[in-house]
């Protein structure tokens, strides 16, 4: 169950990652955002995202063209 | 030996901005914001025509004028420009309201968002002040919260950098 929602549907490179990184710092550690997002490059772009910033991708998948993240804010 | 660059490992990047047309304004500002994101340290030098980037008030502008790879969708197609055409009065603004209204449809940023996300996220901008004194740009027409410095100003970001990029 993830602590917080960001709707980023519609929205295009880099918007997801600003907005997730935003949504990300109103978080403790250990809680979970939960990304909606339609652009394909997301799903490659989170997966740098959290490699690099040491935030941990719970989850990724995709459903009828959504995209869905689950990220635990680690750092 | 331990001095205070070892102890920093913060990653830093530097790009140095010199185009103000709405399709070069995009690469530094896309890179600067999700850089400052993944938590990177990042230095912006504006100088000749990306200065004009910090104006408070933006009027950037496209134009297919010796640009044979900006192709536009038309009539059902993607097409190039010939630049007898680009010369004409009325190309630019309409070759702009096109690109306008394409970057809102795909939810892509515009440059006043991705600029005001790289502010509140810190991202270090540097105006050119020899490029301030050539084009006598006044200092309040442009945004706040940016310094004025030269060559050795970004030199010095540029060699603590891990990333130096020229767009």
């Amino acid at each position: 169950m993830a602590d917080a929602t960001l709707d980023a549907q519609g929205l295009n490179c880099p918007l997801p990652i600003l907005k997730a990184k935003k949504a990300l710092k109103d978080l403790a550690n250990g809680q979970i955002l939960e990304i909606l997002a339609t652009d394909p490059g997301a799903v490659k772009d989170f997966e740098a995202f959290c490699r690099t910033t040491g935030n941990k991708l719970v989850s990724a998948g995709e459903d009828g063209g959504v995209f869905r993240f689950e990220i635990e804010r680690v750092a | 030996m331990v001095d205070g660059m070892d102890l920093d490992n913060t990653k830093k990047m530097t790009i140095i901005v010199t185009k103000g047309t709405l399709d070069w304004a995009y690469p530094p500002f896309i890179l600067a914001t999700t850089a400052a994101a993944m938590d990177v340290d990042v230095t912006m030098f504006f100088t000749f025509y990306g200065l004009g980037l910090l104006d408070k008030e933006l009027d950037l502008k496209v134009s297919p004028l010796g640009n044979p790879a900006m192709e536009m969708p038309m009539m059902g197609g993607h097409m190039g420009m010939p630049n007898m055409i680009g010369m004409l009065p009325g190309v630019t603004s309409g070759a702009t309201a096109m690109m306008k209204n394409m970057i809102k449809k795909k939810g892509v940023a515009s440059i006043e968002e991705l600029r005001e996300a790289a502010e509140l996220s810190d991202v270090r901008m540097i105006a050119c002040q020899m490029t301030v004194d050539l084009f006598e740009k006044k200092k309040e027409d442009m945004i706040d919260g940016i310094e004025f410095g030269g060559a050795a100003t970004w030199m010095e970001s540029a060699l603590a950098s891990d990333i130096n990029l020229y767009i």
